[in-house]
């Protein structure tokens, strides 16, 4: 499994595309809503939470398709699913080397977007702790939603739509951590509600996902 | 270590396609399959794989053992050849990367990531995969697509080699190895009757009765 | 003789032909006389007036929106763990039914809202949370029609009516930790005290009736559909093979 691991972070290191292309869209969001909001900056500092958080999200969404659907393609996914190594574990690990390559890098670089915004002091720690949190439930929900349409050409569209409904409770708590951190609310209940998201998704999700790559191989 | 067939019907998208197929793979034996296009070569490989299921029969197939090369490869264009092999041979548990590569005369193409391998040369590479999965009983379709008369010598060998040492071999394939060892099952005779003719029906019509 | 039997499509097929005009004549009947009891011959209330009115098409169809998913999880499970194909299709079939029910009781709560709160729209927990459920919706929908093996299909959109219903549930709750709302308590419960008055209860009931009866019909009726039309595929698919 760790072998997997490895090679899914080169590829997304050599094929490009990984590690960029979700921090630069988080990005253009954290430059463009200011351009679009204005710049008085108590409005960006109470709005930022949730900016940071749909753009996070959003990022997060982008390279979802790839997580299955290359491998599919070549072939690998077949070789995979009659390896030695559990289905279950190879969704795990691709969802791993998902959050590594786009949900770590971004929980990193939102502290200093966070100041593009206009962030309150308070709530920089609660940004960085819900992200790191948050992120990998979206990286185990979105593996979800990309084994359903691993089979499916072109299905970037439709993933976005399954995916999105799922990816609500885990906006909302991560997002309430962060505006009742800078807000200098205890942020604790909805911090422990996002870390149970998490948990529980990570726990059960790749048995759902390996189901619905086995019944799309057949 | 054998593989028994009895009595199998495989389905692709929910219709019969061969039905009745039997046959023992013993260790040491190989057996090629042998049809027309479209006959159900590759989904009867498909289901003894395990990765779709038969529609009615046996098959038993020993727990860990088999090792399946499909038409696609997997090998990633970014990677080297050895990173591509030693990958698979790290899934699989083996250290056998380095013992495949000079099986299948690669080792001077080591450091060419796969982007740039020709076809015959990414097919061989292919068939290194299945060298470093350390399993007895080889699953191929159509192992020698793309290679040339040297390759496929020298992929007749490699399967000998494997036959030797105990192991054994099913291939869906329409060149002639030159393994004469090697027994053929023709899967025309197998072809599913249309329901009209007395064949199964698929499972939802079966309802309608 | 057990429930099982009908999951046969052609004792299904009959069954339904025979049950149909009954559902249909019995819905359209409680409808009628729901709605007109409902508009006509009810009092006006004395803050909402005539507005309170709406309640005969809102209440109704937001109950049948979520019954409408609590059914496709039950015949999901049912195909998944039975494999009984009706079942299936059964899900397939009432998820545009259930969909327009969520639409019709967001549009009639919009037309509500905007006298008695001065908004079409406010992001309150149950608005949001039927928004939400629009989205699980479209999203079970665009599933079955991306996917063109209908087993494959079937398979995978019980996977996601699973997944999506605690997803759906955590949605719920975590709507109302974000927003504690303006949405009145409910117009129904078990509790008497919260109730509204009996003049508004009955025809209220009765349109209720109109409205499971309805749901059942269209499901009916779709599902019929769908086993002609799965029927149709497989006997098509055997004539390329042969």
């Amino acid at each position: 499994m760790g072998a997997l691991l490895i090679r899914d972070l080169r590829l997304a290191m050599r094929a490009g595309g990984g590690f960029g292309l979700g921090l630069a869209f988080f990005l253009l969001v954290a430059v463009l809503v200011p351009l679009g909001v204005g710049p008085e900056g108590d409005v960006l500092g109470r709005i930022a939470p949730g900016i940071l958080w749909v753009g996070a999200l959003l990022a997060c969404l982008l390279s979802l398709d790839r997580i299955f659907a290359l491998d599919f393609e070549d072939g690998s996914l077949d070789l995979l699913a009659t390896s030695p190594i559990p289905l279950e574990g190879v969704v795990a690990v691709k969802a791993l080397a998902h959050w590594i390559v786009t949900g770590l890098p971004l929980t990193l670089v939102a502290p200093g977007l966070g100041v593009l915004l206009n962030l309150p002091v308070a709530g920089y720690g609660w940004l960085v702790l819900s992200l790191l949190l948050g992120t990998p439930a979206l990286s185990v929900i979105g593996a979800f939603g990309a084994s359903l349409v691993v089979g499916v050409k072109r299905g970037g569209l439709l993933l976005s739509l399954l995916v999105l409904p799922l990816y609500v409770p885990t906006l909302i708590f991560g997002a309430e951590v962060v505006k009742r951190g800078a807000a200098g609310q205890a942020a604790e209940v909805p911090l422990l509600l996002l870390a149970g998201i998490t948990l529980g998704a990570a726990a059960l999700l790749p048995f759902a996902a390996a189901a619905a790559i086995r019944i799309n191989l057949r | 270590m054998d593989l028994t067939v009895a009595n199998l019907t495989v389905a692709r998208g929910g219709i019969a396609v061969l039905e009745g197929v039997s046959f023992r793979l013993g260790s040491g034996r190989a057996l090629v399959l042998r049809g027309p296009n479209g006959i159900g070569k590759t989904t009867l490989l498909r289901t003894l794989a395990g990765l779709q299921p038969a529609v009615a029969g046996e098959m038993s197939v020993p727990p860990e053992s088999l090792a399946y090369a499909a038409h696609a490869d997997g090998l990633k264009a970014v990677l080297t050849v050895e990173e591509n092999l030693r990958f698979w041979a790290s899934i699989s548990g083996t250290q056998a990367a380095e013992a495949a590569m000079a099986a299948m005369n690669l080792q001077e193409l080591r450091d060419r990531r796969a982007a740039n391998l020709s076809a015959g040369q990414k097919r061989r590479l292919g068939l290194a995969r299945i060298l470093v999965t350390g399993r007895p009983i080889w699953v191929l379709d159509e192992p020698t697509v793309s290679l040339d008369a040297a390759s496929v010598a020298l992929f007749a060998g490699v399967v000998r080699a494997h036959l030797a040492a105990g192991g054994s071999a099913l291939m869906a394939t329409h060149i002639d190895l030159g393994l004469a060892e090697a027994e053929v099952l023709d899967l025309t005779p197998f072809k599913a009757r249309r329901p009209a003719a007395g064949g199964r029906v698929g499972a939802f019509d079966e309802a309608f009765g | 003789m057990s429930i099982w039997e009908y999951a046969n499509p052609k004792k299904f097929m009959q069954t339904s032909a025979w049950l149909l005009p009954w559902v249909t004549g019995l819905a359209v009947a409680c409808l009628v006389a729901g709605l007109i009891w409902g508009f006509f011959f009810t009092p006006d209330d004395f803050r909402q007036g005539s507005t309170v009115k709406i309640i005969y098409l809102h209440v109704p169809s937001a109950m049948m929106a979520i019954n409408a998913w609590v059914m496709m999880l039950v015949t999901s499970l049912i195909w998944l763990i039975r494999r009984h194909h009706v079942s299936a299709l059964a899900s397939k079939a009432a998820a545009p039914v259930g969909l327009t029910f969520t639409v019709i009781a967001l549009l009639t709560g919009a037309f509500w809202g905007q006298p008695m709160w001065g908004t079409w729209w406010a992001w309150d927990p149950r608005l949001t949370s039927f928004l939400i459920l629009t989205l699980f919706y479209l999203g079970y929908i665009a599933l079955w029609q991306a996917i063109e093996d209908p087993d494959t299909a079937a398979d995978l959109t019980a996977v996601l009516c699973l997944v999506g219903s605690v997803f759906a549930l955590l949605s719920r709750y975590a709507v109302l930790f974000w927003n504690q709302g303006l949405h009145q308590g409910a117009s129904l419960s078990l509790d008497k005290e919260e109730n509204v008055a009996d003049v508004f209860w009955f025809p209220l009931l009765v349109c209720i009736a109109g409205f499971v009866l309805l749901f059942v019909a269209l499901v009916l009726m779709r599902t019929r559909t769908e086993i002609r039309a799965r029927r149709l595929q497989a006997l098509l698919a055997r004539e390329r093979l042969a």
